[in-house]
């Protein structure tokens, strides 16, 4: 059958209950009998995918060998440890919180990072507010260059595109604050010797959504092998509460609500994962565009933007390289 | 003075291939080699702003001006000429919004 004579959530349809036994056979395989630990560490936001390998982390290894740990910051809306704490309770998990906004400060995070918006919105400064966004993109005659959104105390908002300096150093501001979350995960790991979960799905895994030795460092990724439409069918599955499924996937790490679309993908997340399904699945973009809802140039410039997007994150996901391999370890 | 084209292939040969111009032509597509990602065009386009004192509108920051050594060349020359010339007078080219 061709796969594409079918709707996008049919062509991605799994068997959540199968799927499910799958995973947690093999999550059980690898903290318990590979890796030799007592349980599981997750770094639950409140989003789909942390939540869910939280429920799937409980049913491997059973709710008592689950830390949900919450890291929510100065810029994080509430409704991340609201959320959060719904996991933890649906599960009758074990939780920690650790406001990681004191580490942030005095690793200059917050002033880093205002001082690269200065160099292109020199007012910026005590009661703004902001986020980075890319425009909306499907047209091959645009670049997807990003912008910074900022917001002043007295509400007014103004939209600046940024330089390479300027978004370097949001960027490596920013990201001390995954890197700070996942050095909270491995501490309660190293006291309870548990391993920690990691929570990207195919999507961010795939064109290297995440931060290095941030949110993309883990000791095992049970959801990197399936697409966010899968992630919702599972969560679905799981009994994953369901404001949590209905919340739109926010990274929630600038002081502006910021949806994933307009920090990575600029593409509506279903149409992207579809036409990373169909990428991957060797769909042509003629095939894929009536499904998709685009047309087939559309289609043609996101497949060259997945090849683009892999080349240029490689290095975020390549392990440290060996000059020599050793025989011993690898 | 240097020929644009050489400056900017210069700028391009040893900052996006380190040095190793095998076979790199001057019509080549930037994209479609993958020599950039998003963060390389803002780069490119800081250098270019600094270095030929021009500024750069956002409907102007697109693969038909920018996406190879001779796009970028007549891009840019145009937007010298634009600049010295004064605001009246209208970009050469259809790009909305190149003069305020």
């Amino acid at each position: 059958m061709n796969p594409v004579a079918t709707s996008p959530l049919n062509t991605l349809r799994i068997d959540p209950a199968r799927e499910t036994e799958r995973i947690a056979t093999r999550i059980a395989e690898i903290v318990f009998g590979q890796f030799k630990r007592k349980g599981a560490v997750i770094g639950v936001s409140g989003g789909i995918d942390s939540s869910v390998v939280a429920f799937l982390c409980a049913r491997a290894l059973g709710k008592e060998r689950v830390l949900v740990l919450f890291t929510p910051e100065s810029d994080s809306s509430p409704d991340s440890l609201r959320l959060g704490r719904m996991v933890a309770d649906s599960l009758g998990a074990a939780s920690a919180l650790e406001d990681i906004s004191g580490i942030l400060r005095a690793a200059g995070c917050y002033e880093r990072r205002d001082i690269a918006i200065r160099l292109v919105v020199p007012e910026y400064g005590e009661g703004y507010k902001s986020k980075i966004v890319l425009p909306n993109l499907t047209d091959a005659r645009e670049y997807a260059i990003f912008s910074v959104v900022v917001q002043s105390p007295n509400g007014q908002i103004k939209k600046v595109r940024l330089t390479a300096k300027a978004y370097l150093g949001i960027l490596a501001a920013t990201n001390f604050k995954q890197r700070t979350r996942k050095m909270m995960e491995y501490h309660h790991a190293d006291q309870l010797q548990y391993a920690v979960a990691g929570t990207p799905n195919r999507l961010e895994y795939d064109l290297g959504f995440f931060v290095k030795n941030g949110d993309g460092a883990a000791d095992f990724k049970p959801i990197a092998h399936l697409y966010k439409s899968q992630v919702y069918q599972l969560a679905e599955f799981l009994g994953v509460p369901d404001e949590i499924r209905r919340r739109i996937p926010t990274t929630d790490t600038y002081s502006l609500e910021q949806s994933q679309e307009e920090f990575y993908f600029s593409l509506p997340l279903e149409k992207m994962d579809f036409c990373l399904y169909g990428k991957n699945n060797g769909l042509s973009a003629a095939d894929m565009a009536e499904r998709a809802g685009l047309t087939k140039e559309q289609v043609e410039h996101v497949y060259k933007m997945i090849e683009s997007t892999r080349r240029a994150t490689l290095y975020l996901r390549s392990n440290p390289i060996l000059i020599n391999t050793t025989g011993e370890v690898g | 003075m240097p020929n644009l084209q050489d400056e900017l292939r210069s700028y391009i040969v040893e900052n996006y291939l380190f040095g190793q111009d095998d076979g790199f032509r001057n019509g080549d597509s930037f994209w479609e080699l993958g020599l950039m990602d998003s963060t390389g065009v803002l780069e490119l386009i800081s250098y270019v702003e600094e270095k030929y004192a021009i500024s750069l509108e956002s409907s102007e920051i697109i693969p038909a001006n920018l996406d190879s050594i001779e796009k970028l060349a007549r891009f840019v020359s145009r937007k010298i000429e634009d600049s010295s010339a004064g605001p009246e007078i209208a970009p050469a080219m259809d790009t909305p919004g190149a003069s305020q």
